[in-house]
């Protein structure tokens, strides 16, 4: 069986099932790598004023310039599940706990889940075409020949801010999911606010917040390490950085879902 | 200074460099021309370790680039300068900061040092005026000076430029090549020249080879090179004005 890849353009390639998988490997094998060295340069950001500069760039860039949209998918989030769960609930008349499904299911899993999908989109995205760009433009080469290590240059303030950033942007979307589902509880489920609330925070659990998190931060690794290994193996100009970004999108809310079921399973066993 | 040992490279199944043994000598200007395509880049990135040879070694500076890594690498690319085509300027900075980009991320200079060292290099390429401008805010050929300058700035002993005219009208092409003639007589800078452009090659080049599938032709002085009779480098000639050797001054001035 034969798989073509980019069969769009005159120089595809071919590539069997099997060289597929190893691509794979390969891909997930120098991601690890290229985040471990990430991790590695950390120390350098922290004596480098210029580093945490680049660091506090980036965190906006991540937190402050994402808020918009986590806010309004946290938001909905909630109040669809407060009116889906609602509903049903209502046929036994317990539309009044209605608070802990929305608090349980947004801290063990939409809130990290929705907060990754969010990154994959926005940041991962446009970290593939910026680092992707330059790539192409030889200005990794520059670097490199410069001595400066892109790797430390730009890929660890990176991945040091969606480190912070990520779970910060879960523990919200969870917050607005919550006030989300509260609006909807008290609009169309006659459910008071404060009834709702109160049956939401008695129900909110440190362990379910702590996978919570674990997964946002799991997931901004994730995200911001293919998304740059996908920028910097960029190739063949224009083509080459769209072909990038949306293999770094398209990994990411792969690894988003897999990875996100296997630390659910991890962590909640039956 | 750099010596290309019997180097074969492979790229996409096609042999770019076909054992190749070269050698640049310190202080002179050395011109690679040759059609699009040809390789003249890919010999340039394999003297700065972008690429490693499949055989064959290539030495700096009594380095053996082509297998160093760690300090010594570091070391080895401690004396290069590098323009490339399109001056790889990081777009977020503006030129200044492009500029001074080596001093504070290698060198790690006090300020008042770099903006010193900054304005002279922005100087010697005529961008003095220039330093708050982005990338995006100046024309090609200004890009190749800034780039320039960026190459100059930790005052390296070789400079090697990726097609530093192309794209490029002709009087600015020709400040490009005064430039490049200047740096080497007034620093005494090994300057490794890729262009298609005879007639820059002829202007300020000690010596002109031509890479023709994969094999040098010709390395000789540019008066000895435009008489050959090799008949693709004759070609490559006929196609192209060479200004008279009358000329030649006026037009680097």
């Amino acid at each position: 069986m034969r798989f073509t890849r980019e069969c769009l353009y005159a120089d595809c390639e071919q590539v069997s099932l099997v060289q597929l998988i190893l691509q794979l490997f390969s891909i997930v094998g120098r991601g690890t790598l290229l985040t471990l060295e990430a991790v590695m340069l950390f120390p350098l950001q922290l004596i480098n004023r210029r580093s945490r500069k680049e660091f506090f760039r980036q965190a906006y860039i991540v937190g402050i310039k994402s808020l918009p949209v986590v806010t309004l998918v946290g938001m909905f989030i909630g109040m669809v599940l407060a009116l889906q769960v609602g509903l049903e609930m209502r046929r036994f008349n317990q539309e009044y706990y209605i608070g802990a499904g929305v608090m349980i299911s947004s801290l063990r899993e939409m809130g990290a889940f929705m907060t990754g999908l969010i990154l994959s989109a926005c940041v991962g995205s446009s970290m593939a075409a910026q680092i992707g760009t330059m790539t192409v433009n030889d200005e990794i080469a520059a670097l490199e020949i410069m001595s400066i290590n892109p790797v430390r240059y730009l890929v660890a303030p990176r991945l040091a801010a969606m480190m912070v950033m990520a779970p910060l942007l879960a523990f919200y979307s969870c917050v607005l999911s919550v006030l989300g589902g509260g609006i909807v509880a008290k609009t169309q489920l006659s459910v008071p606010f404060m009834t709702y609330m109160r049956i939401a925070v008695d129900n909110a659990d440190r362990y379910d917040l702590f996978v919570g998190l674990l997964k946002a931060l799991i997931f901004g690794i994730l995200i911001t390490g293919v998304s740059c290994l996908e920028g910097l193996r960029t190739t063949q100009g224009a083509v080459g950085v769209g072909r990038a970004t949306r293999q770094a999108v398209v990994a990411s809310f792969l690894m988003v879902l897999v990875v996100g079921y296997m630390v659910t399973r991890m962590f909640y066993k039956l | 200074m750099i010596r290309f040992e019997q180097v074969t490279k492979v790229l996409g199944g096609q042999k770019i460099l076909d054992d190749v043994s070269l050698t640049i000598q310190k202080g002179e200007i050395f011109t690679i021309i040759g059609s699009s395509g040809s390789g003249k880049s890919v010999t340039l990135k394999h003297i700065v370790r972008l690429l490693t040879p499949d055989h064959g070694k290539v030495f700096v500076d009594g380095i053996e680039v082509s297998s160093a890594e760690g300090a010594e690498l570091e070391r080895a690319r401690g004396l290069f300068g590098y323009l490339f085509q399109g001056g790889a300027l990081l777009g977020w900075m503006n030129v200044y900061d492009n500029v001074a980009l080596p001093l504070r991320e290698k060198d790690r200079l006090p300020e008042s040092e770099i903006e010193k060292r900054v304005i002279e290099a922005l100087t010697m390429v005529g961008l003095e005026n220039d330093g708050y401008k982005f990338p995006n805010e100046i024309s090609g050929g200004m890009q190749k000076r800034a780039g320039l300058a960026r190459a100059i700035i930790r005052r390296p002993q070789i400079i090697l430029y990726d097609e530093p005219t192309s794209g490029l009208d002709p009087v600015t092409a020709r400040t490009i090549d005064a430039l490049i003639h200047r740096l080497n007589a007034e620093l005494g800078i090994t300057t490794v020249v890729v262009t298609h452009d005879l007639q820059g090659a002829v202007l300020i080049s000690d010596r002109i080879a031509m890479l023709v599938k994969g094999k040098f032709i010709e390395p000789s002085t540019p008066d000895a090179f435009i008489k050959t009779t090799h008949p693709e480098v004759r070609a490559f000639l006929d196609a192209q004005f060479i200004p008279p050797e009358g000329i030649k001054k006026s037009l680097l001035k």
